[in-house]
């Protein structure tokens, strides 16, 4: 699953996206080029077992402008920007928000993206704000679960949260929902819902 | 710190609130347990008005405008001159981060201003439960322990709220405030490895097979270190350690409000112990800090 020892076929600049880089620092505010690899990031991480390539590896097909490879890469996906890489890196680069921008321009380009379960996740819990203002857990888990058809997987959690009552049958909603709503028209969310 | 939250000689603060969505549903007997100890603290606790969700990590992974305009309309809603308190950490963040955003680029807080038709307060001090509680000066604490939580091995577990974007350093930071509190409560808490470790957050819905076995790390930490029960500042983090761990050997986890309220004496502490997945009660009943 790890790719972090790079291609061993040499890369053809050519076809390298020089742009990129400076596309990237544009959306997340930040500057890919202040990495220098010192695999702080990836030391600290506690996903980077799930990651095709370590977080600084991603910055690193970003400087070179291997467009496709860093947005079709799962890393950007399987980071939950829990920031543990960012307190620890020596050049303050706050990488949770280059993945962000990462996955951003992945979504607008449609790109092959390499963790689909992840995005359908977020789709359906900004699906639940759209709708309700808030997160309906309940609602979230059932229809993620039947988009994945993991029909009966954490079932029994399920029973179980609910007999505690940790799961609500109704949702917590807002009192004006459509104000809410109203943001996702025209975003990049809107055609899904 | 500002002056405004030194509780020193204020005998009542009023702060707004955001308890975030999951304060709000799942996580609701953390929320009566800040409730009550709020009470007798001395805080006087306004829920915003329809407040709405934050946009949590699926906002900012899949819509940058979505991330800061969900925010707005919270920060919108707070009143001015009065600290907007905050109770999950991840709610905090993006309340912040957008916060800020709003604050140093008057065009962007001037657009969400007309969209929602309210003011956005620039000097608007957003906090974390632990900022005020940090103001509060020891006595106040110890007037109000009517059951200390004597002999009880606690590990602080802080998860990802000490780690935050490079743009909010400068913010205050809570390192060592849960053991300090549980110190002062008469717990012990105890030195381990993970009180810093992700719990996996969304990863526990959406690819459980990854949250699993980070889980089982944390929760065989805390057995390593001797704990009896893990306090989480998180309500999410708290869900997680209990649903992912698939280890025979279990540890209570409680959020602080609830060890808080707890060793305030606070009633209807049974109906919250009641609600969680890993039950508490062998072990607080063994302890005689519920009968």
């Amino acid at each position: 699953m790890e790719k972090n020892s790079f291609q061993s076929s040499p890369i053809d600049i050519a076809s390298c996206d020089r742009s990129f880089r400076r596309e990237v620092n544009e959306l997340s505010g930040e500057n890919v080029g202040l990495c220098w690899h010192c695999r702080t990031c990836a030391g600290g991480c506690p996903y980077v077992k799930a990651m095709d390539y370590h977080p600084h590896a991603v910055f690193r097909l970003v400087q070179l402008g291997l467009r496709k490879e860093a947005l079709e890469s799962s890393t950007i996906w399987i980071c939950v920007s829990c920031n543990t890489c960012s307190i620890q890196c020596p050049a303050a680069i706050d990488i949770p928000a280059i993945m962000d921008a990462l996955r951003h321009i992945a979504v607008e380009e449609g790109v092959k993206i390499a963790q689909p379960e992840i995005v359908k996740f977020h789709e359906e819990v900004l699906g639940s704000i759209k709708k309700y203002g808030r997160t309906h857990k309940l609602e979230i888990m059932m229809r993620y679960k039947v988009r994945m058809r993991q029909w009966f997987q954490d079932m029994d959690l399920g029973f179980k949260m609910l007999a505690r009552r940790k799961l609500d049958l109704t949702p917590s909603k807002i009192d004006r929902p459509e104000e809410v709503s109203r943001l996702f028209a025209g975003s990049a969310e809107d055609e899904k819902h | 710190m500002p002056a405004l939250l030194k509780m020193k000689s204020i005998e009542k603060m009023d702060l707004s609130y955001f308890p975030g969505c999951s304060l709000a549903t799942t996580a609701k007997e953390s929320n009566q347990a800040l409730m009550n100890v709020c009470e007798k603290l001395g805080l006087n606790l306004i829920e915003l008005e329809d407040w709405n969700c934050c946009g949590s990590s699926s906002a900012h992974s899949m819509d940058q405008s979505l991330a800061y305009s969900l925010p707005a309309r919270n920060l919108s809603l707070a009143p001015s001159g009065r600290p907007l308190l905050v109770m999950c950490p991840s709610c905090l963040h993006r309340l912040q981060l957008a916060h800020k955003k709003f604050s140093e680029n008057p065009e962007a807080r001037a657009g969400e201003e007309t969209r929602w038709g309210r003011p956005i307060d620039p000097g608007l001090k957003i906090v974390h439960f632990f900022e005020v509680l940090s103001g509060i000066e020891q006595s106040r604490l110890e007037a109000a322990l009517e059951r200390p939580l004597k002999g009880l091995k606690c590990v602080p577990y802080y998860g990802c709220m000490l780690a935050r974007p490079p743009s909010l350093r400068r913010e205050k930071n809570y390192h060592g405030l849960i053991e300090k509190i549980l110190s002062s409560l008469g717990a012990e808490s105890l030195p381990w490895s993970f009180s810093s470790r992700c719990c996996g957050t969304f990863l526990s819905a959406a690819r459980p097979d990854i949250a699993v076995p980070l889980v089982n790390e944390i929760i065989a930490g805390a057995v390593k270190a001797g704990a009896e029960c893990i306090v989480t500042a998180c309500a999410m983090c708290q869900l997680n350690l209990e649903i992912r761990c698939t280890s025979e050997e279990k540890v209570p986890t409680l959020h602080f409000s609830e060890i808080l309220a707890l060793a305030f004496g606070a009633k209807g502490s049974r109906t919250w112990f009641k609600r969680h997945l890993v039950d508490p009660m062998p072990l607080l009943k063994a302890k005689k800090l519920i009968s």
